[in-house]
């Protein structure tokens, strides 16, 4: 649905904000792109409605290439691109209702076909009681529903979202976020998310792209990200919400490479999807009675609503055993790491 | 109060309202749109263009540079051009309208350019022309404002018209010189003084109420 291919955007001699991006989001994706401020996401989700305008590169948007674009066509294809703003870019003078008719009159529909559009917009984000209200006398998150309604108004097949819940508390983006997830796959919408909260994109994306310094360090599926980040970038966005260090009692302890007297083997296990259910540590216990297994961290979450467990057991026993107990575990549907070999009194002191 | 003196503040009243209302309608129709063009061709604007920007800019301020007092003199040729003649209520509002284009034209400017950014670049996402940006977000978004600035444009006015009665252009200014200070009527500079500060307050409190009602923020 949307093709970006070779895109360069320079302010100036120096500032280069993006150095050549390739990127391919199909259509229905939840398509997320995160980086810290500066990275060069904001310009990049503009050049894709050509808000801002690319220095070189192709923006194909729905088969067309933006940049090759007359004014007039331009603004017709941006009405089938959507966007929803970090600060909701609402206008004050306009009930929420003109609001969400806005780019109707832009497009000179008459009052009864707006009305028809508006009143199931309003309902579908949940403030049909609000119509005549001014946007001064609205939440936040009621804000975004106005322009997530109004963004809609026009039946594009792109939503752009530009940190669209950056200015909102925990709980209203996580409401919003949710709108956006059911609006994806109600209206088989496209949607380009812009964040630097690995939250969002742990939350709604099915596919995620890690922006630093004007290119892409990395991109995948959600899932396949956050259980494999390659680069440092992506490991520190994930790292705010999965932390990767051992629980406190080890983090001062002497990690081992090989086992010595009365050492515990510590393992990092993660599980996905329907692996998470399956009771893998019960069945390895009952299999290999002669090791001892101990539970020192375990932790189940979801990456956009599939599954996700991460546990850090700790094992001890015969030798044989051990390597058997691992061939068991990796013989299952989950990823292993060994960390290495911890003394039984550090395990034993917490 | 004397009945002669009643009629010479009605007939002066009367005078200053009428080159003043029509003054500012007139000045308003070019200085509204001058405004817009002051705003919209400015940097990283919708009509953004270096040189109609600093053109339109210089004569702003070239005219705005100018004292009412030299201006209405020094455009007599123009005034008589226009209307025929250089002196009566009439042809005071000439320079009056010349005087308040640019100040309006300024004044709006001020107003639009708190019309936040990310309202314009809503409205271009969704595929408006800058003519339906100026008609349908910048326009309205800052009404409020426009009504508070061009209230102090009347204020202004009110103050260049009394200047205008210089010229024979009648009015309360001319009346409070002519008979209050060349007379010696004291009685008379009271009354214009007066009427011209309740008449400032009036506008001033029309204005505020008026910028009030807009404003849904």
């Amino acid at each position: 649905m949307i093709k970006l291919r070779g895109l360069t955007k320079t302010y100036g001699e120096y500032v280069h904000a993006l150095k050549g991006i390739n990127l391919t989001i199909e259509e229905g994706e939840v398509y997320g792109v995160i980086g810290k401020s500066g990275a060069g996401k904001s310009t990049l989700i503009r050049c894709i409605n050509m808000l801002e305008k690319p220095t070189s590169g192709e923006v194909i948007v729905d088969g067309k290439d933006l940049t090759k674009m007359s004014d007039a066509e331009l603004r017709a294809a941006r009405k089938n691109i959507g966007m929803i703003f970090q600060h909701f870019n609402l206008l004050s003078s306009a009930t929420v209702y003109e609001n969400i008719a806005f780019p109707l009159r832009l497009s000179g529909s008459d009052d009864e076909f707006i009305e028809k559009k508006v009143r199931p917009l309003l309902s579908l984000v949940g403030l049909s009681d609000m119509a005549e209200r001014y946007p001064s006398q609205l939440s936040g998150g009621q804000k975004q529903r106005v322009g997530i309604a109004r963004a809609l108004a026009s039946d594009p097949k792109v939503l752009l979202c530009d940190e669209a819940t950056s200015a909102l508390d925990p709980q209203t983006t996580k409401s919003i976020l949710e709108l956006i997830g059911d609006i994806n796959k109600k209206l088989k919408l496209t949607v380009v998310v812009i964040t630097h909260e690995m939250q969002v994109i742990k939350d709604i994306c099915d596919k995620v792209a890690v922006i630093e310094n004007g290119v892409i360090a990395e991109h995948g599926s959600v899932v396949e990200i956050f259980t494999n980040p390659q680069k440092e970038i992506t490991k520190e966005f994930i790292s705010v919400l999965l932390s990767n260090e051992l629980p406190t009692a080890f983090r001062g302890g002497k990690i081992f490479s090989d086992p010595v007297e009365g050492s515990y083997l510590l393992l990092r296990l993660i599980f996905l999807g329907e692996s998470a259910d399956d009771p893998v540590i019960a069945g390895m216990i009952r299999s290999f009675p002669k090791i001892e297994c101990t539970m020192l961290f375990g932790n189940l979450d979801q990456i956009n609503r599939i599954p996700f467990g991460r546990m850090i057991i700790g094992i001890t026993g015969d030798k044989d055993e051990m390597q058997k107990a691992m061939d068991y575990l990796a013989e299952h549907d989950l990823k292993m790491e060994v960390i290495g070999y911890v003394r039984r009194i550090d395990v034993a002191s917490r | 109060m004397s009945a002669e003196l009643m009629s010479l503040l009605a007939k002066a009243l009367g005078e200053t309202v009428y080159m003043v209302a029509v003054s500012m309608f007139i000045a308003s129709l070019i200085g509204i749109p001058l405004g817009v063009l002051l705003h919209t061709t400015g940097k990283g604007e919708i009509l953004e263009n270096a040189f109609l920007s600093q053109t339109v800019g210089a004569i702003v301020n070239a005219v705005r540079s100018i004292p009412f007092i030299i201006l209405m003199v020094a455009i007599i040729p123009f005034t008589r051009f226009i209307v025929g003649s250089a002196i009566g209520t009439t042809a005071a509002m000439v320079p009056l309208v010349i005087a308040s284009v640019p100040f309006i034209g300024r004044q709006v400017e001020t107003s639009l350019k708190e019309v936040p950014y990310g309202l314009v670049e809503a409205a271009l996402s969704m595929g408006a022309t800058p003519l339906q940006i100026i008609r349908r977000v910048l326009l309205p978004e800052a009404m409020p404002s426009i009504v508070a600035q061009l209230t102090t444009v009347v204020i202004a006015l009110v103050g260049e018209s009394a200047m205008a009665g210089a010229i024979g252009g009648g009015g309360l200014g001319d009346l409070a010189i002519r008979y209050g200070y060349q007379r010696f009527r004291p009685e008379v500079m009271i009354a214009t003084v007066i009427i011209l500060i309740v008449m400032v307050q009036l506008v001033q409190f029309a204005g505020n109420s008026l910028a009030k009602r807009l404003n849904r923020k």
